[in-house]
């Protein structure tokens, strides 16, 4: 009988020539799929030309996805979306992807059945550990470890350490996805789960949708974690059995699998969360934050970790018939050509341009100060995006609060922080 | 590897966006990356900053993106080594990949401007300034190795012209 083992573990060995594997081992271990944006795969493709191969591993296995800038912010930025576009004909790449078809990398991806369960992933995009959520193995690389991938097919790894999280209980009124990771970072830190694999359960989640599970594994970097994983259960399969075009395995952990150490938090008890600047991990309760009176310019609704249907639906039920304060913008990006036809014939573009706020078409744009969006000295924003360091989303001297997207829009309607139950 | 250079000493957590901010990143020339190395951080970094100098942090050095372009940046601007408490996941296989040096050691007694004596092969890290030595955490064989391999990209000409060789 073979050691028991984590689905973390269990992925990685099943992609690699070992019978065995422990935390702490290096191994090279074949992709599934290799992604790369328009801001990394620039370096990679730069880089893959220098190797010497004469074609990629695999032309069904690589990704790219001009989703950062584009439609182009400059001529510096059109060029690197050129850069993808060549790379792209030349080597014949399956899932690149132009103009109407962009969506945000991480929804677009799972979304078209692109990343299955049981898939090994890495793209140079630290947000690649959003599809955890579909159990498989996925994490963050840089552009050099891209060029190797898509020149061999292969990415040396070591084998995490697991944690395991688990959240019991039925979430309150407005607790989604978005408030449950914010509060496990501001529990462990920013640097909490560094070089280990969070592995979430518990009773909770059968109350969530998959939207949910994206946001967690997808902020599961922010706590400093390689990767975020779920075990697929049936509201996975759900979601997943309808967009695979190919076969793909599940995993489960043994149940004697080893963990570093398991986290158990009672979920009644926690609140929407805002993270205030410049941390993920401060984060507090939004009624705390909400009696401090805090001013906002702008409220950003969108991105990999919150710019799914179900995101943009529950803020249009609070926009609905609203109007945002006077002097704050609001800003909604759908995060997928899909999602984005959804919300329109769901009547949910209407509400939120009825309330006075923009929807752009998607992008990374604003999340991480690249356009679409950008704050001036002094500004401050809430935003269902993914970090809030000093500048992200613009000048240094502006400030970022992170929440869910039922939170900022009720914010945009109040002008300050505000919990969805003082404008619904 | 024996280095000798002064410090630039940051905080814990510097992310990557203050290493490079975002707004440079529709550009991946490491000439142009360098001139707004740290930019975030200390906005006079590029132009004080002089080949063999080193950076030093607390926890957590290079947290938030995946983008090369912070190593990059940091390589480009002549330091030739990072001594942090931490490093996020991603900014270490990345530095290892391109080749720039880092380590892991308590930098608590290091201040901007002290001067290093760093033997890299020892982990060695004598502060002439104060007079204390401190020494870093053991490099991974397997880092070492891709680091002395001259980084990722040349271990994989390298397995390039192994394969074509075979192939003869």
């Amino acid at each position: 009988m073979s050691n028991p083992l984590t689905i973390t573990e269990k992925i990685i060995l099943a992609h690699t020539d070992l019978e065995s594997c422990s935390p702490g081992d290096i191994v090279s271990a074949r992709v599934d799929i290799a992604l790369g944006n328009d801001i990394t795969a620039p370096i990679a493709i730069r880089e893959f030309d220098t190797i010497g191969v004469c074609d990629v591993f695999d032309s069904e296995k690589i990704a790219l996805v001009p989703d950062h800038f584009v439609p182009n912010k400059d001529i510096a930025s059109a060029k690197q979306a050129k850069t993808l576009r060549e790379f792209a004909k030349k080597y014949n790449i399956k899932y690149y992807f132009e103009s109407g078809e962009v969506g945000i990398e991480h929804a677009l991806l799972p979304e078209q059945g692109i990343v299955l369960p049981g898939d090994l992933v890495i793209g140079a995009d630290s947000h690649t550990c959003t599809y955890g959520a579909l159990g498989a193995f996925s994490t963050g690389v840089g552009s050099t470890d891209l060029a190797y991938a898509m020149a061999f097919g292969e990415v040396w790894l070591k084998i995490p350490y697991s944690i395991k999280v688990v959240f019991d209980g039925k979430p309150n009124k407005w607790v989604s996805g978005k408030d449950l990771i914010l509060f496990l970072i501001g529990k462990i830190g920013v640097e909490g789960a560094n070089y280990m694999a969070l592995e979430f359960s518990g009773t909770t989640f059968k109350h969530l949708t998959m939207a949910d599970r994206f946001s967690i594994s997808n902020m599961a970097i922010e706590a400093g974690a390689k990767s975020g994983i779920f075990e697929p259960d049936e509201i996975n399969e759900e979601y997943v059995s309808k967009r695979a075009k190919r076969d793909y395995v599940i995993y489960k952990s043994d149940p004697d699998a080893q963990y570093l150490k398991t986290l158990k938090y009672d979920t009644a008890k926690i609140n929407p969360q805002v993270a205030f600047p410049h941390l993920p991990e401060n984060s507090v309760d939004v009624k705390e934050a909400s009696a401090k009176n805090i001013k906002i310019d702008q409220s950003v609704i969108g991105s990999c970790t919150n710019g799914r249907i179900e995101d943009l639906r529950i803020a249009a039920s609070i926009l609905q018939g609203k109007k945002i304060a006077k002097y704050t913008r609001l800003i909604v990006i759908p995060a997928t050509p899909e999602i984005y036809l959804l919300a329109e014939k769901e009547g949910l573009i209407d509400i939120f341009m009825n309330a006075g706020g923009v929807v752009s078409t998607p992008t990374c744009g604003p999340c991480l100060g690249g356009y679409m969006g950008i704050l001036a000295d002094g500004e401050r924003a809430i935003s269902s995006t993914n970090r809030n360091f000093k500048g992200r989303m613009g000048d240094i001297t502006s400030e970022v609060y992170l929440a869910n997207p039922a939170v900022c829009a009720a914010s945009a309607v109040t002008g300050k922080i505000s919990s969805p139950d003082e404008v619904a | 590897m024996l280095l000798k250079g002064k410090v630039f000493k940051f905080a814990d957590n510097i992310d990557t966006d203050a290493i490079i901010p975002a707004r440079y990143l529709n550009d991946s020339d490491p000439e142009n990356l360098r001139k707004h190395c740290m930019e975030d951080a200390d906005p006079l970094f590029a132009s004080k900053i002089r080949t063999g100098d080193f950076i030093a942090a607390g926890v957590n050095f290079g947290c938030g993106s995946s983008r090369e372009h912070a190593p990059i940046a940091i390589k480009a601007s002549g330091v030739p080594l990072v001594i942090a408490k931490s490093f996020a996941r991603i900014f270490y296989r990345n530095a290892f990949n391109i080749g720039l040096l880092i380590l892991e050691a308590d930098t608590d007694s290091i201040d901007s401007e002290d001067v290093l004596e760093v033997d890299t092969d020892k982990g060695e890290i004598k502060n002439i300034t104060k007079n204390i030595t401190v020494y870093a955490k053991p490099i991974p064989k397997f880092m070492a190795e891709l680091v002395s391999a001259g980084g990722l990209m040349e271990h994989a000409r390298k397995r390039v012209k192994k394969e074509e060789e075979l192939k003869k």
